[in-house]
């Protein structure tokens, strides 16, 4: 389980970036983190990371306190970050250096196999699309196993059709080992789509204000009603976090747009 | 409707047609330009002082550097001037390499380490280093050691102004990918450090060595018996242009050459880079 223990960050410069959040998150739950610009979600993703130290609080995992990065946990971020002297193939074994060569070329082969890039194993960084590079960051990720995956808007960077993709084959791969998911993003289309429970943030200083099951089976149909209605859901909370009215009532009102910024 | 369907069935054959065989002729065209105007020239100069337009005594026609180079050569003269030049670049230019790529690492890694040495350092940069030959003669005599020195002073600041700055330029998202994998610092320098240097390390080398062979001269002319310097400045004393034009044109080769190899010898490094050099030289 992962648990974090009211979590605060201030910033050398004085900005309080998150304060006191606190969640606790089963292994193998997804769960999308949401919320206006500023609000801390990549703060506190880089803190459960290890990337950056919270100022106050704990994080913990199994009931080991993470302060650096650690290897139970992988990091997807918003862009590939692939290094560019390595072809897709050694990227993705990027992190099994560890182990010894047939094993690390198996398992290389295999993710390659399941990202549905085996014929890019020899091709460079840059000869890749978006979408397939992001690929080739999520096996990277995935591939030395980890209990844990943060993503810091892994597809925001992406067009309408290779996030959709992107997002279903995540979900493909996640029912693979089924680790824990938290996934920090703007798109309520993909939180409400992904994750088993949305938690909509607050800013200034960026603190939990809300908690949304999403009772939906998947694989979750998005153009359902149900669908709808949890999009909203999470929009006027949403709304509400930005002490914004909402006409509640209404049901005619846009609050179904698939991006929310 | 047919004329739609017509259009691009033509110009597809066309792509087709056209490209193959000029591909192939492109190939040599490019260098074949590039020599167009130095032949062109050269050959200019050749006709008119066979002409009779010039006597040629100061500015000696190809035929007469190239008779020159000849005769250096079966005298076995050449072999010794080149190989002299040769092994004082060679050795300037490993000193300063060693000691740029050093000091450079020292000051791009630490923070610290470059309060403490970038100013000093930037403050000698400011200095002409031909300015420093007088001190080196006196301080190491006006054999090869003050010559290897001045040649590595020149060297030596491309190379560390190189690394320095490639490695304060590496991109931070890519180094927190290696603290994601928890790299420790060794593999950090080895796994994303060092191949992220590489093509800003290489073009440092290729300055530091121009520089090197700039220096090889300014170091042959205080007071050389032998090396393709002592070959122009005999030239001037003794007033034979096509002595000093053939010392300056196996300059031209060498310089070219050793610039070569490095590229040659570094290129399999730096086949993943995506620039605009690559988009180019592809086109």
């Amino acid at each position: 389980m992962l648990a974090l223990n009211a979590l605060g960050k201030i910033y050398p410069n004085g900005v309080h970036a998150l304060a006191r959040f606190s969640a606790e998150i089963q292994l193998g739950e997804i769960v999308a983190i949401i919320g206006g610009s500023g609000c801390g979600k990549s703060t506190l993703l880089r803190a459960i990371a290890g990337l950056d130290r919270a100022t106050s609080g704990t994080v913990t995992l199994d009931d080991i306190a993470i302060s650096a990065p650690h290897a139970k946990i992988g990091i997807i971020f918003q862009e590939p970050r692939l290094l560019p002297w390595l072809s897709v193939a050694d990227n993705i074994g990027f992190g099994l250096s560890e182990l010894p060569a047939t094993l690390r070329r198996e398992k290389v082969a295999a993710a390659l196999a399941r990202v549905g890039l085996a014929d890019k194993a020899y091709a460079w960084p840059r000869e890749l699309s978006g979408g397939q590079a992001q690929r080739v960051a999520i096996a990277r990720a995935l591939v030395p196993q980890p209990e844990v995956l943060l993503l810091d808007e892994p597809f925001s960077a992406l067009d309408a059709f290779t996030r959709r993709d992107l997002q279903d084959h995540l979900l493909d791969l996640w029912a693979d080992t089924r680790p824990t998911l938290l996934l920090v993003t703007h798109d309520v289309d993909e939180a409400v789509v992904l994750a088993d429970r949305v938690l909509v943030m607050r800013p200034r200083p960026g603190r939990l204000f809300e908690e949304i099951k999403i009772n939906l089976a998947r694989p979750r149909d998005r153009n359902s009603l149900l669908f709808d209605n949890f999009k909203r859901r999470v929009l006027t909370a949403l709304d509400r976090s930005l002490d914004r009215n909402v006409p509640d009532a209404d049901p005619a009102s846009n609050a179904g747009e698939a991006m929310w910024w | 409707m047919a004329m739609t369907v017509e259009l691009p069935a033509l110009e597809s054959t066309d792509v087709v047609a056209v490209p193959a065989p000029s591909k192939r002729g492109r190939r040599w065209m490019r260098p074949a330009l590039g020599l167009l105007l130095p032949v062109g020239l050269a050959l200019a100069w050749e006709i008119a002082v066979w002409l009779g337009l010039s006597n040629g005594r100061l500015v000696p026609p190809p035929s007469k550097i190239f008779a020159t180079i000849v005769e250096l050569s079966r005298s076995g003269e050449l072999a010794r001037h080149i190989i002299a030049t040769l092994s004082r670049v060679a050795a300037g230019f490993g000193l300063g390499v060693a000691a740029g790529t050093l000091l450079g690492a020292v000051s791009g890694y630490w923070n610290w380490a470059r309060r403490l040495l970038d100013p000093t350092v930037q403050a000698l940069r400011a200095i002409p280093s031909i300015a420093w030959v007088p001190l080196f003669i006196l301080w190491l005599g006006i054999f090869e050691t003050s010559k290897i020195v001045l040649i590595a002073v020149g060297v030596f600041f491309p190379v560390y102004l190189g690394v320095m700055g490639a490695i304060q330029s590496v991109d931070r998202k890519i180094v927190e990918v290696g603290r994601a994998f928890r790299l420790s610092g060794a593999a950090m320098i080895r796994r994303i450090l060092l191949p992220a240097v590489l093509p800003a390390y290489v073009l440092s080398l290729r300055v530091g060595l121009g520089l090197g062979w700039m220096f090889v001269v300014a170091a042959e002319f205080m007071g050389a018996s032998e090396g393709l310097g002592y070959l122009l400045i005999d030239g001037q004393q003794l007033g034979k242009p096509a002595q000093i034009l053939a010392a300056i044109v196996i300059f031209a080769i060498l310089g070219k050459t050793t610039d070569w190899l490095i590229e040659i010898g570094t290129a399999p490094l730096l086949r993943w880079q995506d620039g605009f050099g690559r988009q180019s030289g592809a086109a």
